[in-house]
């Protein structure tokens, strides 16, 4: 394996464990509601933006970065109770426009209140890179793939072990059977919007030491997210993952082997070759439609 | 009350330039007329068939840019640049589509944002043809020797074209070709049991649209004299969606209400720097949750009832 390959492994891999987040939150969401919401990236912006701003006002970072993700869940459990919940029993093309609406205003006020500037911080952890195999390996690298499979482990175990987890999964086969044998599903609603809202949150804050961040990242990142989530398979956790890897790997090459100018435009390229050839995307349950 | 409806408006169209005091006004009415006419294409798609295209915007930004690149740098006529985009947006929409409408939900969505995006993409790359992200300037378009110019001349334009489309539009909705795609929006299955080629109309609506917008975009594009890539990009086709939300699926005059009110809305906001995304969001959630069928609609069904 050539250095170079390693490298756009590398860099593929770290960005592609932030996709892997918004699919899982894009995952979540479309599992307990059915709704695709395109808000998801705007809560992977405000990660990184809130993060920067409560460093500059002086909080020591891991305060700033529990705030960070504290703040992106409470605005998603807001639009859930402002904007899906009233909506209930709308058309999913309507719930689309909604979630569409709500990106704006959060971009929008972030774009009032912070400016247009772009911004970063320092890297969790200071210190020389690590040299493998020809290829550089920074810390921040680790910090992304390390804490993305701890969440992955969590999740796993929510949905496992615990009864919230498993109220979520029922109201994802079957919200009226769910209701019926006693599950909250408006909380569930809530409670998913909240989870999403913070995975993306703590995928935007890991990756903008090492991209950057400014008010419309969200936009590119949360699209890219859901394109992560119908490779793997619009509902299914595992197939997140693998999407939000793959894609970002495809990008990286892509970027490094062919042209980065059209690096964003890969993604979106793949995604026509997934849904052409394998339309329920990698891991995709076989669904019947009932009438 | 449809016949009344297209009546009002062309009667609207012939006054209107009794009441518009200077060229500024001019130029606002025809920025409302060409985006009503893109918007009653999009409507088709939305509120006929259910589908949503987050990318109408990369459709008119081909139709602009066939019409800048091909007159300048390949010696075409504008009316021909302005039929090959066209038929590139047309073939683009039907490749895209063939795959997606062969599955159920919301796939069209992810589809035609990736494709607006790719666009806006390409059209900043390649700088060669395009100018790149400055954009480029657009040959006046000239017809039989006489070359339109001025904000009066393209109103009369504009507003002949609106007036045909509205036609066109409710005309489309009653035949049966309108009744298959109505009744399509209401139970996909029901109306492929009643015989309805559930993915060819929807396919045929969806390329109609795109051909729309793709027209427009060039005549447009001949009017200001300037193309830059913003056009084709995701918050122009965003403005799109919100300007059928507001005026009301499904509904022809819903679409111009909606057009217009959303033209001027930034003018009125002008004043309220940044404030602009903010104001379009706030407006697409609450009318999908207080008024989710568009004022249009709304307002009908309210007089119809008395």
């Amino acid at each position: 394996m050539s250095s170079q390959f390693l490298q756009f492994l590398i860099s593929g891999l770290t960005v592609g464990a932030t996709y892997a987040l918004a699919a899982l939150g894009f995952t979540l969401i479309y599992s307990a509601s059915n709704v695709i919401n395109f808000a998801q990236g705007e809560f992977i912006m405000l990660g990184g933006m809130l993060t920067v701003y409560f460093t500059h006002a002086g909080l020591p970072l891991p305060v700033a970065v529990a705030l960070a993700i504290a703040v992106p869940a409470l605005v998603g459990m807001l639009v859930e109770k402002l904007a899906i919940e009233p909506a209930k029993g709308a058309e999913v093309v309507s719930l689309i426009i909604i979630t569409i609406g709500a990106s704006l205003v959060i971009r929008g006020v972030i774009q009032i209140w912070l400016g247009k500037g772009t911004f970063t911080f320092e890297p969790f952890t200071s210190g020389a890179p690590i040299v493998v195999g020809g290829a550089v390996l920074q810390w921040q690298c680790l910090w992304v793939l390390g804490v993305t499979a701890a969440i992955v482990v969590a999740l796993w175990f929510f949905f496992r072990h615990t009864l919230a987890g498993k109220a979520i999964l029922a109201t994802s086969c079957n919200p009226v059977a769910a209701q019926l044998v006693g599950i909250d599903t408006k909380w569930v609603l809530l409670v998913s919007f909240a989870l999403s809202a913070a995975m993306g949150a703590v995928g935007g804050i890991l990756l903008t030491p090492l991209t950057m961040t400014s008010y419309d990242v969200g936009i590119m990142l949360g699209l890219k997210g859901f394109v992560a989530a119908v490779v793997g398979g619009l509902g299914s956790g595992l197939g997140a993952l693998a999407g939000g890897l793959l894609v970002g790997i495809v990008e990286a090459m892509a970027a490094g082997y062919i042209s980065s100018a059209y690096k964003d435009a890969v993604p979106f390229l793949l995604i026509f070759v997934i849904l052409f050839f394998m339309p329920r995307g990698l891991f995709g349950a076989k669904v019947t439609e009932r009438v | 009350m449809k016949r009344r409806g297209i009546l009002l408006l062309g009667a609207i169209l012939l006054l209107l330039p009794l009441l518009l005091p200077n060229a500024f006004y001019y130029d606002l009415a025809v920025r409302m007329a060409i985006n009503a006419v893109v918007v009653l294409g999009l409507n088709l798609l939305i509120g006929f068939a259910g589908q949503i295209s987050l990318g109408h915007a990369g459709f008119y930004g081909i139709g602009a840019y066939a019409s800048a690149i091909l007159p300048t740098q390949f010696g075409w006529h504008p009316l021909a640049a302005l039929a090959a985009g066209a038929v590139a947006a047309a073939a683009l929409a039907a490749l895209v589509a063939k795959p997606i409408f062969r599955l159920r939900g919301h796939y069209l969505a992810m589809a035609t944002l990736g494709l607006g995006i790719v666009i806006t993409i390409v059209l900043k790359n390649e700088a060669a043809y395009t100018g790149g992200p400055d954009g480029m300037t657009v040959p006046p378009l000239v017809l039989f020797g006489f070359e339109l110019s001025g904000e009066k001349q393209w109103y009369w334009v504009f507003a002949a074209n609106l007036m045909f489309s509205v036609w066109a539009c409710s005309n489309l909705m009653d035949s049966p070709f309108g009744r298959a795609l109505r009744a399509l929006h209401g139970s996909e299955v029901a109306s492929q049991g009643a015989g309805v080629d559930v993915a060819r109309y929807k396919m045929a609506i969806f390329v109609f649209s795109a051909f729309f917008a793709s027209i427009m975009g060039s005549l447009a594009a001949h009017y200001i004299g300037f193309v830059t890539p913003n056009v084709a990009d995701f918050s122009h086709s965003i403005e799109l969606v919100t300007m059928v939300v507001v005026g009301g699926m499904a509904s022809v005059l819903g679409s111009v209400v909606g057009a217009v009110l959303l033209t001027a809305l930034p003018q009125a906001l002008a004043t309220f720097e940044g404030w602009e995304t903010v104001a379009f969001g706030v407006i697409l959630v609450l009318f999908m949750v207080v008024l989710p069928r568009g004022l249009v609609p709304t307002l009908a069904a309210r007089f119809a009832r008395r």
